[in-house]
C-alpha cells in the first residue's frame, strides 16, 4: 500500500472512502443503453461549402469561383461524386465512404439563421431555435431524455467543458486527451469532500472520475497531449479518443467534437493551401474515429455541420466572406449513403442570395430531426416539441439511416 | 483584515500575494481606485523595453525583401529561421506578461488590461500575428485602461496586430487605383467584427450594407511597410498616397506601424448607419469616433464589464448604471472602473465566478510567491505550459470573440480535473520543511472569512504540507473569486 493510500484510510471514514467508488459503480451498472452511436461534429467558423462539396458540373462554377475553382484533373483533382457534385481533393477517406454508400453530402443547407455573425449563427446551430439566443441550452442535450440517455456519462463532449449544444438539463461529461498527470484516487476522494458545498464543481469532478475509472482511455501516447481543436494541426488524437470511448460497451453513446479553423477570409487556396490542410486534418480524424470504433462503426452515424456558408465568389484577398447556405455531411456505418442531397439552384448572380451567397434551400434542422428519429428513435412529439421548437417548417428528412 | 479586503484582492485583483489582503483591508475601494492610470509595461528579461509594433513591421518587411532579392534555394530554411525568431518574440513577450501578473502591486490595473485585451481580441492562432501580440497589448491597450474608450478603439483599429489579424491590411477598395491595377478587393472581416464584437454589439443596429460600408471606409488602413521597394506592385503604387506623419501625430490614439494608403482607399463618400462619411482617412476616423460614442456601444461595454467584475448574470440596474456613466462621460474608462468598484453588487459574499485558467494559475503563483529568483525562467515557463494544457493562453482565443467570461465554460469535468492535477503537481514541489500549519495560515491570510470551516478542516487534516497545499489550491474558495 502506498503512502497516499494509507493517508486516505487514516484521514477518512469508511463512508467517505466509499463515495469515491460510488460514481463508477453507478456508471457501470446503469441501464445498458441501445448500441447506436451518434457523433455531432461542429465545424466552427463557417466552412466554405462550395470548396468542400464543389458543384463542378454547374456551368457557372469556374467563372464564379475563379481562383478557388477546383478541377477534375491536374495535380490535386477533386473527387467526382455524381457528375454534378464532388468532394474536395483533401477528402480522400470521405470519398471512400461515399463509394461504400456510407456518406451523404448535403448542399444549399443552413440553419434558419440568415444574418452573418459567427456567434449568432453558432448559437442558432447549437440551440436548435429559430433565432439567436431564444433558448438557453442545446438541442442535443434536450434530445438525450427521449433517447433514454439522460443519465450521467452517456453524452460526451470532446472538450474541456461541454459546448452549448450539449448544455442543458441532462448530464453531459467532457474529455480531452490526457494532459497533466491525473492525481491518485485517494487525493481525489479528499477533493470531493471540498466540493460538498459547490454543486457545479462537485458534479464536474464526479463526471470526470466516472469517465476516467471506466478506464476506457488509457492512452499514454505522448502525441495525444499536444493538440487542441483550435490548433491547425493533427486532429487524430481527438477523434481517436472519442472513438475509443464510444466503442466501449458501457461508454457514451453520443459525442460532440468541436473543430474550429474554417474562417477563411484570406488565401483560402483551392486544391492546396490553408483550407485544404484543414480539410485533410478533418478527413484524417474521421478515419481515426472509424478505426477506433471498430465493430461499433456499423452502429454509428456522424453528422457534421457549420453555422453558415460563405460567399460564392472570392473576396479581394483570395478568401471568402461570411455567407448563407453551405454544405453538410452525414456519414457512418449506419448511414444509407452514396448520394448527394441538394436543391440546387445554380450559381448565376440571380440565383445567389443577395447576389453574393450560396442560398439555403434546406433547413439543417430537417437533417438533425431525421437523424434523431431514424437513428436514435426520438419520437416526433419530442422532435417538434422541446428539441426543435418552432420547426414545423422543417420536416424531418427520411431515408438517412439503413433499415 | 476584512472581508472587503479579501474581495478587493480576489474579485478585482489577481489573488493575494503575501501581505496583500492586509494592505487592501484598510480601505479596499481606495486601494483599488488608486491603481487606476496607464498600466505597467512588461519589459525584457534584461530590463530593456520590447520592440515597438513599427519595429516589428520593419523586421517583417526587411525579411520579405531579403527573401525576394535572394531568390535562393535556402528560402525555406530562412523562412523557418524567421518564424522561429517570431515565435521567440511571442514567448518572451508572454513570459514577461505572466511575470508582471505574478508580481504586480497594481493587480486591478492588470485585470483591466486583461479584460480589454480580451474584449479587443487578436489571436496568435491567426496567421502572421504572433510577433505583434505583445506590442498590441503594450501599445493599444495598456496606455488607455484609465483613458478614453475612443482612444483605445483607434489604437486597436490602427495597430499592425489587428490590421493583420482581421485582414484589413489587405483590404483594398475595388475602385481604388491599387484595386483597379491589382484586381484585388474588399475584405469584410474587420468591418464586421469592429461593430459586432468591439463596439456596438451584435444587436447594436447595423446591416450587411453597413458592414460593407465600414469595410470601405477602412480601406487603406494598413501597416507601414517602409521602403518603396518593400512589397510589390501595390505597395509601390500606394507609396504616393502616404499621409504625412504630422496628420497622424495629431491623432492621439494612432498606433506605431500604422499607415494609411490613399491609393488603396475606396474613393467616394460612404453612407454608414444612415450617416454620410467623407472620402479618405477622415471618413474612417469619423466612423471610429461615432462608433465609440454610440449608445449601443455604452450598453454593450457596460454589460461585458458587469459580467466580468460582478457576476455571470449581473443585476440589470448595475448594467444600467455603468451604461449611463460610460455614455455620460464620453467613454471615460477610469470613471467606468471606479463605478464598478463602487457598485454594491460587486461586493456580495456569494461564491463568485470561476477563475479562468490564466487567472487561476496566476493566483497560485501569487499565493506561493513564485517564481523564485533562482528558478524564475523555468517556473514561468511551467505556468505558461499549464495554461496551454488547460485550454487557455493569453491572446490565443479560437476566434475574435475572445475567451469566454462565463463560469460554466471553465468548470466542465475535464477543466476541473486538470486544475486539480495542476494543484497536485505544483504542491508536490513544496520544500520538505513546510508544515500543514503553514498552509492553513497561508489560506487564512489569502481567503480570510471566505474560507469555509469545512474546507479549512479538510486542509488541516491533510497528511502533509504538500497534500494540504494541493487541497487549498483545489478548493472551491480558491478557484472562485
Amino acid at each position: 500500500m502506498d503512502a497516499s493510500r494509507r493517508s486516505l484510510l487514516r484521514g477518512l471514514s469508511a463512508t467517505t472512502a466509499l463515495c469515491l467508488w460510488d460514481a463508477p459503480l453507478k456508471f457501470a451498472f446503469a441501464a445498458v443503453p441501445g448500441d447506436r452511436r451518434l457523433v455531432v461534429v461542429i465545424l466552427r467558423g463557417a466552412v466554405d461549402g462550395l470548396a468542400a462539396v464543389p458543384p463542378h458540373g454547374d456551368k457557372d462554377y469556374g467563372s464564379t469561383r475563379g481562383q478557388l475553382a477546383l478541377a477534375t484533373d491536374g495535380a490535386t483533382p477533386l473527387h467526382d461524386l455524381d457528375g454534378m457534385f464532388g468532394l474536395h481533393p483533401a477528402l480522400a477517406n470521405m470519398k471512400m465512404l461515399y463509394d461504400a454508400k456510407q456518406l451523404i453530402a448535403f448542399q444549399n443547407i443552413c440553419s434558419p439563421y440568415r444574418d452573418r455573425s459567427h456567434f449568432e449563427g453558432q448559437n442558432v446551430l447549437e440551440t436548435g431555435a429559430a433565432k439567436p439566443h431564444a433558448i438557453g441550452d442545446g438541442w442535443l442535450n434536450r434530445a438525450l431524455t427521449p433517447m433514454g440517455l439522460a443519465d450521467s456519462g452517456h453524452a460526451l463532449a470532446v472538450a474541456q467543458t461541454p459546448p452549448l449544444l450539449l448544455t442543458g438539463p441532462a448530464r453531459a461529461t467532457s474529455w480531452m486527451p490526457a494532459t497533466l498527470p491525473t492525481p491518485d484516487a485517494a487525493f481525489l476522494a479528499q477533493v470531493k469532500l471540498l466540493y460538498a458545498g459547490d454543486p457545479a464543481l462537485s458534479r464536474s469532478l464526479g463526471d470526470a472520475l466516472a469517465l476516467q475509472s471506466a478506464a476506457m482511455i488509457a492512452s499514454d501516447d505522448p502525441s495525444d497531449k499536444k493538440m487542441g481543436p483550435g490548433n491547425n494541426a493533427n486532429l487524430t488524437p481527438l477523434f481517436a479518443g472519442a472513438g475509443r470511448l464510444l466503442a466501449a460497451e458501457a461508454g457514451p453513446r453520443v459525442a460532440v467534437l468541436d473543430i474550429s479553423g474554417w474562417d477563411t477570409h484570406i488565401n483560402e487556396g483551392a486544391g492546396e493551401g490553408a483550407l485544404a490542410r484543414r480539410l485533410a486534418a478533418l478527413d484524417g480524424g474521421l478515419d481515426a474515429l472509424k478505426t477506433a470504433l471498430g465493430p461499433a462503426w456499423n452502429k454509428t452515424a456522424i453528422v457534421m455541420a457549420t453555422e453558415f456558408g460563405r460567399t460564392a465568389r472570392p473576396n479581394g484577398n483570395g478568401g471568402t466572406d461570411h455567407g448563407t447556405g453551405g454544405a453538410s455531411f452525414l456519414l457512418g456505418g449506419a448511414v444509407a449513403g452514396g448520394h448527394v442531397r441538394a436543391e440546387w439552384t445554380g450559381l448565376s448572380t440571380a440565383a445567389l442570395q443577395d447576389g453574393r451567397d450560396q442560398p439555403a434551400r434546406t433547413d439543417l434542422r430537417s437533417l438533425f430531426k431525421g437523424l434523431l428519429a431514424e437513428h436514435m428513435g426520438v419520437p416526433p412529439s419530442a422532435l417538434n416539441g422541446n428539441v426543435f421548437p418552432d420547426s414545423a417548417g422543417a420536416p424531418a428528412m427520411t431515408g438517412l439511416i439503413r433499415a | 483584515m476584512s472581508l472587503e479586503g479579501v474581495l478587493a484582492v480576489n474579485r478585482f485583483g489577481l489573488g493575494a500575494r503575501p501581505g496583500e489582503v492586509e494592505q487592501a483591508s484598510d480601505n479596499p475601494k481606495t486601494w483599488l481606485t488608486a491603481q487606476l492610470g496607464p498600466a505597467q509595461q512588461p519589459v525584457q528579461a534584461d530590463g530593456t523595453p520590447f520592440k515597438s509594433g513599427a519595429a516589428l513591421v520593419a523586421d517583417l518587411t526587411a525579411f520579405r525583401r531579403e527573401r525576394r532579392d535572394a531568390r535562393k534555394a535556402n528560402d525555406a530554411q530562412a523562412a523557418m529561421a524567421f518564424n522561429k525568431q517570431q515565435r521567440q518574440v511571442l514567448l518572451d513577450e508572454m513570459s514577461a506578461r505572466f511575470d508582471l501578473g505574478f508580481s504586480t502591486t497594481r493587480p486591478f490595473a492588470e485585470r483591466l488590461v486583461w479584460f480589454w485585451t480580451n474584449h479587443f481580441t487578436i489571436s496568435t492562432q491567426g496567421a502572421g500575428t504572433a510577433s505583434f501580440a505583445g506590442a498590441y497589448e503594450r501599445e493599444a491597450i495598456r496606455p488607455f485602461i484609465a483613458g478614453k474608450f475612443e482612444d483605445m478603439l483607434l489604437a486597436v483599429a490602427t495597430h499592425p496586430a489587428m490590421l493583420v489579424y482581421l485582414n484589413n491590411a489587405q483590404s483594398i477598395g475595388p475602385d481604388s487605383l491599387a484595386g483597379v491595377v491589382s484586381r484585388r478587393g474588399l475584405n469584410e472581416n474587420f468591418g464586421r467584427e469592429l461593430m459586432e464584437l468591439y463596439s456596438l454589439g451584435v444587436n447594436g443596429g447595423y446591416t450587411q450594407a453597413d458592414v460593407i460600408a465600414l469595410a470601405k471606409l477602412l480601406t487603406g488602413w494598413s501597416i507601414d511597410t517602409g521602403q518603396p521597394e518593400g512589397g510589390g506592385r501595390i505597395f509601390r503604387i500606394a507609396q504616393f498616397g502616404r499621409i504625412s506623419d504630422g496628420d497622424l501625430r495629431r491623432d492621439t490614439g494612432v498606433s506605431s506601424g500604422f499607415r494609411y494608403f490613399e491609393n488603396r482607399h475606396e474613393p467616394g463618400r460612404v453612407s454608414l448607419r444612415g450617416k454620410t462619411y467623407p472620402d479618405g482617412y477622415a471618413g474612417g476616423r469619423a466612423a471610429i469616433h461615432d462608433l465609440a460614442h454610440d449608445p449601443a456601444t455604452a450598453r454593450f461595454i457596460a454589460g461585458k464589464f458587469a459580467v466580468h467584475f460582478i457576476s455571470d448574470t449581473p443585476p440589470p440596474e448595475s448594467v444600467t448604471r455603468l451604461e449611463n456613466i460610460f455614455r455620460d462621460t464620453g467613454g471615460d474608462l477610469k470613471a467606468l472602473a471606479v463605478a464598478v468598484v463602487e457598485d454594491p453588487a460587486a461586493w456580495t459574499q456569494g461564491p463568485g465566478k470561476m477563475r479562468p485558467p490564466v487567472d487561476y494559475i496566476t493566483a497560485t503563483y501569487r499565493l506561493l510567491n513564485l517564481p523564485q529568483a533562482q528558478n524564475a525562467q523555468r517556473q514561468t515557463q511551467g505556468a505558461m505550459q499549464a495554461c496551454r494544457l488547460m485550454g487557455q493562453f493569453p491572446m490565443a482565443a479560437p476566434s475574435p470573440k475572445g475567451w469566454s467570461d462565463q463560469s460554466q465554460d471553465w468548470s466542465g469535468p475535464d477543466a476541473v480535473l486538470s486544475r486539480i492535477a495542476f494543484a497536485r503537481q505544483l504542491a508536490s514541489r513544496l520544500p520538505q520543511n513546510f508544515a500543514v500549519g503553514q498552509v492553513t495560515q497561508l489560506a487564512d491570510r489569502a481567503l480570510g472569512s471566505r474560507l469555509s470551516a469545512a474546507t479549512r478542516g479538510v486542509i488541516a487534516a491533510a497528511a502533509n504540507a504538500g497534500e494540504a497545499m494541493a487541497l487549498l489550491l483545489s478548493s472551491s474558495e480558491f478557484q472562485r473569486r
